[in-house]
């Protein structure tokens, strides 16, 4: 299986706060109204010109701060494909691949990959492949992999027991 | 198994490869773990909603799930009652043997005391002071809500293998220094987010020479740097008071041939890290050298010297939670308060972490003495922890306090500010009605 996708790029330590303001935590539910405040106070442009497929590639730390799952589920709910990152935040990386949101820690990928080309993850293969060159990460246990693509940790469970 | 001819392992490396049934894992790598204790509190009724989705009609594993009620008790509110009562209902139908009702305590402190949780086992708990259990030498780590559910569905859940970082006292505590202040000096130094998605390891004379109450109270602060588990090695005295325990709420006689069986079967789970494991960084402390500390509102690592803060008017003081709540913090506060008062204008509430420590204290006559100065004692529980009930600080007002957060709102009133500091200091503080430093009392 592989994910093609135009990058987003940015820096080390962004926060959860950038990604998805606290002030709407509980005010603002609805899906696509989640998506319209993604990376708000990060990056004004992203919501107008983000395209299903999209992926996000970071520096050390992405999604410090705040347990908040809309972090993630923000950039599920826009259709971002993947995050590749130097390193993320604990809880990010849980609430992403538990929403269904593939977060791939590649430090050597993020270096190369520039902002805007378009890039390959092989899941075959746990390869990035950019412009310049090819770069391996480690890969996700199979059931990880299997909540990615179930679309969250608990469509994942539900269709594991229905199947059992 | 051998493990030679694997490279040097962390104790995370090690705990999560059994977890998950493998021989050897590498930091990084992402591993389906099983856990051998699922802990919940008052959310269980929350998770207990996720867990409907999967149309299951019974959980997988009700042996390893341990509820504890604890958050809001005895429930302050007819919606706190009903929650309760769902939680019951719940435990009785999915036959949880390991529930504990309202008043026996906070789960940690619980669990710890039932002996639940052994060395080298992983705990996953709905609650983010799950690092707690690390004092024994266990894995303990914070999980989601739909984490417990999917847990409770299929017994089994991803974790990430994480860096760890060494963390050795050197040398003793001076008089009047705990294990309390070494920790905050410990989150001050490395600051809030200094242990994000790493292990903590502790090692060292300083660590060694603590009572097992003082132990539990580094591991379960570390929550506040982020941590995902922090492990202390697990001696001869953990393996003795988890063999005690267990025997007892097993029905067993602690005999010496019951309590030395159980003893080895301990020691036979604990692991320990091997020399030249790989750490991502190494920090070393003097004990001689650090002071009492206090957190200062309204984060965990704006920490200063007591001598810094001390004269900072009070309006109500706090003893208990499962980082301080235990019958040494108690015995702090009364070796403070014998033949004295709490001070006019300041309340001070002392809440045991459980109702062993509140028998305990009662039996020794701590209680009556802190009664007889003037202090409030609550039901064993969280008590004002976290602003559900009981305790909560008028706008304006101070709290020095022995719990692990300090965060703006935390005590349920924004416009008020929350001191963190050890039990002796909170007792001092209580009788001046300022930040004092009970040693110039
Ligand atoms: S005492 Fe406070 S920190 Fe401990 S479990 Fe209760 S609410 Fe959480």
């Amino acid at each position: 299986m592989q994910l093609q996708g135009r990058v987003w790029k940015y820096g080390d330590n962004i926060n959860t706060d950038v990604i998805f303001p606290g002030k709407y935590t509980y005010t603002v539910t609805g899906r696509d109204e989640i998506a319209r405040h993604a990376l708000e106070d990060l990056d004004a442009t992203f919501v107008k010109n983000v395209r299903a497929g999209d992926i996000i590639v970071a520096g050390r730390n992405w999604g410090c701060g705040s347990s908040r799952e809309q972090a993630a589920s923000c950039l599920v709910y826009n259709g971002v494909g993947a995050v590749i990152a130097e390193s993320f935040s604990r809880i990010f990386y849980r609430n992403a691949l538990n929403n269904g949101l593939l977060a791939i820690t590649c430090p050597s990928a993020v270096q190369a990959i520039e902002p805007g080309e378009i890039i390959t993850i092989d899941l075959a293969r746990n390869v990035v492949q950019c412009a310049a060159g090819e770069f391996a990460y480690p890969p996700l246990s199979p059931s990880v992999m299997g909540i990615v693509q179930a679309g969250g940790l608990v469509a994942y469970v539900k269709h594991k027991l229905a199947v059992a | 198994m051998t493990n030679q001819i694997y490279p040097p392992q962390t104790f995370a490396q090690k705990a999560l490869a059994r977890a998950a049934g493998l021989d050897y894992v590498e930091v990084g790598q992402v591993v389906d773990a099983r856990p051998d204790v699922v802990l919940s509190h008052d959310n269980t009724a929350a998770i207990r909603q996720i867990w409907l989705e999967f149309g299951q009609p019974r959980v997988l594993i009700p042996d390893r799930m341990a509820i504890t009620l604890d958050h809001a008790v005895p429930a302050p509110t007819t919606k706190h009652a009903q929650n309760h009562a769902e939680i019951r209902a719940f435990v009785a139908e999915q036959g949880v043997r390991n529930f504990w009702e309202v008043g026996r305590g906070i789960c940690h402190q619980v669990l710890s005391e039932e002996a639940i949780v052994l060395p080298g086992q992983t705990v996953l708990g709905s609650d983010s002071h799950t690092t707690h259990f690390g004092w024994l030498g266990a894995f303990g780590a914070g999980i989601g809500r739909s984490e417990v559910a999917a847990l409770w569905a299929t017994g089994e859940l991803w974790m990430k293998v994480p860096d760890t970082l060494h963390i050795v006292l050197e040398g003793l505590l001076p008089p009047g220094v705990t294990a309390k202040d070494f920790t905050l000096r410990v989150i001050g130094d490395l600051g809030a987010d200094g242990g994000i998605y790493t292990a903590l390891e502790f090692s060292g004379a300083g660590i060694t020479a603590l009572s097992l109450e003082s132990r539990m109270v580094i591991p379960n602060m570390m929550a506040e740097m982020g941590a995902k588990n922090a492990y202390l090695p697990p001696d001869d005295q953990v393996i003795d008071y988890l063999a005690r325990r267990k025997a007892k709420r097993e029905n067993q006689t602690v005999s010496d041939e019951i309590v030395s069986n159980l003893k080895a079967q301990i020691s036979n789970l604990a692991l320990y890290p091997d020399s030249g494991a790989p750490y991502a960084a190494e920090y070393h402390y003097r004990a001689e050298q650090l002071e009492p500390y206090i957190a200062c509102p309204h984060s965990m690592d704006n920490v200063q010297p007591l001598s810094q803060v001390a004269g900072t008017r009070v309006q109500q003081a706090f003893l208990g939670t499962c980082t301080n709540g235990r019958l040494e913090d108690i015995a702090a506060a009364v070796d403070v308060m014998r033949g004295r008062q709490v001070a006019k204008g300041t309340r001070f509430l002392v809440i045991p972490a459980s109702s062993q420590v509140l028998t305990e204290a009662m039996r020794l006559g701590y209680i009556q003495t802190l009664v007889d100065a003037g202090a409030v004692i609550g039901v064993p529980g969280c008590g004002p922890c976290m602003g559900n009930h009981m305790g909560v600080p008028a706008p304006k007002e101070a709290t020095i306090s022995t719990a692990n957060r300090n965060f703006k709102g935390r005590m349920g009133t924004a416009d008020s500010e929350i001191y963190l500091a050890s039990p002796a200091v909170v007792a001092a503080s209580a009788v001046k009605g300022v930040i004092a430093d009970p040693r110039e009392l």
